[in-house]
C-alpha cells in the first residue's frame, strides 16, 4: 500500500491481506540497497497468521519516493514517522543487515513504540571497506558483486534453493542492479558511520531475537552474539551452513523464527 | 579489498541448484518419482498453498529433482529463476502465454527451428497471437514490425537452419526502446559457448533435448528469466503487474521484483497448461550438463576439423562441395559479430551444398555410416539431416527461400566421435554421391 510519510509517498507491501490497523503489527526493513521483496515468503506467512505486515521500501528504494536517508538515527525516527503513517501505535520490527541496525536505534531511541525487535544479519558495528564504498558512491558495478559475492555463504553460492527453480546469487544482483544511482552509497555509508550501536543495545527493553547466518562473513555471528549479549533477555539462533543473506538462504527457518514470536493466531 | 568470489562455470555445472540428499547422504541428484509430497500439517499445506513458504506440493507445479535442473540452469545462464518443461517447444509456448493474451504479436526472426515456426505460423493465430517474420540481419525490419500490440521479440542465437548471428545487443536495444522483451532460443550454443542475458536478451529458452542433455535420451525444454526487465515501466504485461485473481490476486511484479515473469510462469503456466518436465528426464538431463563443458569442447574441435575437409572438397576443382556455412568461417556474413557473441565457437551444426542438389543430397544421406539421419541434432552421435524434406517440409517454396533453407542443403550436427572417423564417413558418402 502507499502511504505518505514526512510528505513523501512510501510503499510498504502487506503480505496479501489488507492493512488492518487493529491487529498487532509488524515492519520488516529490508538492507543496504534492496527493497520489500527480500521478505516475500515471511510477508505473506506473518499477513496470513494473524499480523498487519508492512514491509516497507526504504526512502529512496523500491517504490518509495525521495532521497535515501543518510543516517541509521535519521532512518529510525522516519520508522516512527511511518508508524504514524499507517496509525500504528506499537510494531515489531524485522530488519536486515542495516535495516537490522535501524529496528535496533529505533528499539533504542523510541522504545514506546516497539513490541519486539528480530535482527538478521546485524553486528554492532559495519565497518565497509574503503574500496567498496567508493565503488558503491561511484555506482561502480563491481560494488555489487563485492556485495552479492561477500553476502552468500558457501552454500548460497551452490545453491539448492527451498524456493523452487529460483538462483540466489544472480537473484540478489538483480535486485540490487534496480536500486537508483547512488542508493547503494549512501547505505553502505550509513552503515559505516553507525557508531552507536552497542549503547543503542544497552537501551532496549523488549524481547529480542537475533538470527545469525553461522558462516556470515560480513557480519559474522560472533559479532552479532557480542551485541547480543549487550540486549537484555535477547536470543539467538545461530543457522548452520547460513551467510549473511539470511532471510533468503534460509527462509523456512527465518518464518519458523517468526513464526514462534509473531505468529497472532 | 579482495575480490567476491563467484563459482566458475564447470564447477556450477556439476554443483549449481543441489545440496548432498538431506535424508540419506546421496551425492547424485535423486530422482523423486513422485507425484506429491505429504504436508507437516495443515497450516504447512495452506502457507504452501498461498506461496508462504517454498516447497513442492504436486510435481505438475515443481518437483524436487527437476528443481534441481532448474536452478543450474538459471545458474548457467546467470539468470534469476528457471521453469522446465516437457519440451523446448513447451517452454516457446509457456513464455508466450505468460506474457500476452489473444490480441497479442511478436516479431521473430524468419530463421528459427521449422516447429517454432510452425507454432507461431499456424497454432498461435488460431488463439489470436499472431507474429511477423524478419530476416534476422535486418535490424531496421525489427524495428518496423514492432506494433502496439506487440508483446515479445523473439529469435535463435544460431538461426535454424541458416546460421545466422543473431545481433543480440543490438536487438535488444530495438526491443527495450519499444519497452518489449527479447526473448532468445539458445540451443544451438548453450550457456557454454553464448550467455545472451549478458549481451541483453530478457529471457533464454532452451530445448535440453539437444546438446545441454547430449545423450538423445530425454525430452525437455526450459526458460529462464534474466530478471532485469523492468515489467513495470514498460505498462503492456497485466499478467505480470496486475492482480492475478487466479492466485490469490498476487501482483507478481510487486510481490516478486526481479523473479515475477518466472513465479508467474510456475504459478499459472505449468499450474494450468500442465506440459512439465518428468523427474527421470531431469535426472537425465542433469547427467548431461555435469559434462556439459567437456562436450562442448569436444563439439568445437570435431566441428572445425569437419569444416577444413568440407572447404577442401569445395575448392577442389572436382569436388563434391558446393558451398559450406558456418559463423567460424571468414566469409560468413556474421563472422564479426559471431567473435563478439560467440568467442569460444558457433556451435556445432553445420550446413552445406551437394552438387547434384536433391537427388544427389538423398544419395548422400543414405550412404553415410557414421552419421545417423534423424530429426534431432545436439547429440554426442553425429546427425544428418535434409531440412527441406524433413524439420521444413511444412514450408511452402517462399517461407522456404525466407527462411534460406535451398534443396540441396544438408545440415549436419557434429558428434563426438574421433573426427578422423567423421570425415573419412563424409569423404565416402560424399564420392559415392556424386559418383552417382
Amino acid at each position: 500500500m502507499d502511504l505518505t510519510v514526512n510528505g513523501q509517498s512510501v510503499y510498504a507491501h502487506t503480505g496479501g491481506r489488507p492493512f488492518d490497523p487493529a491487529l498487532p503489527a509488524i515492519v520488516l526493513i529490508h538492507g543496504a540497497g534492496m527493497d520489500h521483496t527480500v521478505w516475500s515468503l515471511q510477508s505473506r506467512y506473518l499477513a496470513h497468521h494473524g499480523r498487519s505486515v508492512l514491509a516497507v521500501d526504504l526512502p529512496g528504494h523500491g517504490r518509495s519516493a525521495g532521497a535515501p536517508l543518510s543516517s541509521i538515527e535519521a532512518l529510525a525516527d522516519w520508522i516512527v514517522a511511518l508508524l504514524d503513517a499507517a496509525g500504528v501505535a506499537k510494531a515489531a520490527l524485522a530488519g536486515h543487515s542495516m535495516g537490522a541496525l535501524v529496528a535496533l536505534e529505533t528499539a533504542a531511541r523510541h522504545g514506546e513504540r516497539v513490541e519486539s525487535l528480530a535482527l538478521l544479519g546485524v553486528a554492532e558495528t559495519m565497518p565497509v571497506h574503503p574500496d567498496l564504498l567508493a565503488a558503491a558512491a561511484l555506482n561502480d558495478p563491481s560494488a555489487i558483486e563485492l556485495v552479492i559475492g561477500w553476502g552468500h555463504g558457501p552454500r548460497g553460492h551452490v545453491g539448492g534453493a527451498a524456493a523452487p527453480g529460483l538462483s540466489l546469487v544472480p537473484g540478489g544482483r538483480r535486485l540490487m542492479q534496480r536500486a537508483r544511482p547512488g542508493v547503494l552509497g549512501v547505505d553502505l555509508g550509513a552503515c559505516n558511520a553507525y557508531v552507536r550501536g552497542g549503547e543503542a543495545a544497552a537501551a532496549v527493553s523488549c524481547p529480542a531475537l537475533f538470527l545469525l547466518g553461522g558462516v556470515d562473513r560480513m557480519t559474522p555471528a560472533k559479532s552479532g552474539k557480542a551485541l547480543a549479549a549487550k540486549v537484555s533477555g535477547s536470543e539467538v539462533i545461530q543457522l548452520s551452513g547460513i551467510g549473511h543473506m539470511v532471510m533468503t538462504e534460509a527462509p523456512n527457518a527465518t518464518t519458523d523464527a517468526f513464526s514462534a514470536r509473531f505468529s497472532a493466531r | 579489498m579482495a575480490d567476491a568470489k563467484f563459482l566458475k562455470f564447470d564447477t556450477l555445472s556439476l554443483h549449481a541448484g543441489q545440496r548432498p540428499d538431506p535424508a540419506t547422504g546421496a551425492r547424485a541428484v535423486p530422482i523423486y518419482q513422485s507425484t506429491s509430497y505429504v504436508f507437516d500439517d495443515t497450516d504447512h499445506a495452506a502457507s504452501l498453498f498461498n506461496l508462504e513458504r517454498p516447497g513442492h506440493i504436486y510435481s505438475r507445479i515443481s518437483n524436487p529433482t527437476v528443481a534441481v535442473l532448474e536452478e543450474r540452469l538459471a545458474a548457467l545462464d546467470g539468470g534469476v529463476g528457471a521453469v522446465c518443461t516437457a519440451s523446448g517447444q513447451a517452454a516457446l509456448t509457456l513464455a508466450i502465454m505468460t506474457l500476452m493474451d489473444a490480441g497479442g504479436h511478436i516479431v521473430a526472426s524468419s530463421s528459427i527451428y521449422g516447429g517454432s515456426r510452425n507454432l507461431l505460423t499456424y497454432t498461435l493465430p488460431r488463439f489470436g497471437i499472431t507474429t511477423t517474420f524478419v530476416n534476422p540481419r535486418d535490424l531496421d525490419g525489427f524495428r518496423a514490425a514492432i506494433r502496439p500490440e506487440t508483446r515479445l521479440l523473439f529469435g535463435e542465437v544460431l538461426g535454424n537452419p541458416g546460421l545466422e548471428v543473431l545481433d543480440i545487443p543490438g536487438l535488444s536495444t530495438i526491443a527495450h526502446d519499444a519497452g518489449l522483451p527479447l526473448m532468445v532460443d539458445a540451443t544451438f550454443v548453450t550457456p557454454y559457448l553464448c550467455k545472451p542475458l549478458s549481451f541483453g536478451a530478457d529471457l533464454v529458452m532452451h530445448s535440453c533435448t539437444k546438446w545441454l542433455a547430449g545423450h538423445g535420451v530425454a525430452i525437455g525444454g526450459v526458460v529462464i528469466d534474466g530478471g532485469a526487465f523492468d515489467w513495470e515501466t514498460s505498462g503492456k504485461f497485466p499478467t505480470l503487474t496486475e492482480p492475478y485473481a487466479g492466485y490469490h490476486g498476487i501482483d507478481f511484479a510487486e510481490e516478486y521484483g526481479p523473479a515475477a515473469f518466472v513465479m508467474r510462469a510456475r504459478a499459472e503456466g505449468l499450474r494450468d497448461f500442465g506440459a512439465c518436465m518428468s523427474p527421470m528426464n531431469a535426472f537425465q538431463i542433469l547427467q548431461g550438463v555435469e559434462t556439459l563443458p567437456l562436450r562442448m569442447k569436444g563439439h568445437i574441435h570435431n566441428t572445425r576439423k569437419v569444416l577444413g575437409f568440407l572447404e577442401s572438397e569445395a575448392y577442389a576443382e572436382n569436388g563434391s562441395v558446393a558451398w559450406v556455412t558456418h559463423p567460424e568461417l571468414p566469409d560468413h556474413p556474421d563472422h564479426r559479430l559471431r567473435a563478439q557473441l560467440l568467442p569460444h565457437g558457433a556451435g556445432s551444426i553445420v550446413s552445406f551444398g551437394i552438387k547434384g542438389g536433391r537427388e544427389a543430397g538423398r544419395r548422400f544421406i543414405e550412404k553415410l555410416a557414421l552419421f545417423s539421419h534423424l530429426a534431432n541434432v545436439g547429440d554426442a552421435k553425429s546427425l544428418v539431416i535434409h531440412p527441406a524434406s524433413t524439420t521444413h517440409a511444412q514450408l511452402d517454396a517462399e517461407a522456404l527461400a525466407a527462411a534460406g533453407v535451398g534443396e540441396d542443403m544438408i545440415r549436419l550436427s557434429i558428434g563426438l566421435e574421433d573426427c578422423d572417423d567423421l570425415i573419412d564417413d563424409l569423404r565416402q558418402a560424399l564420392r559415392a554421391a556424386t559418383k552417382a
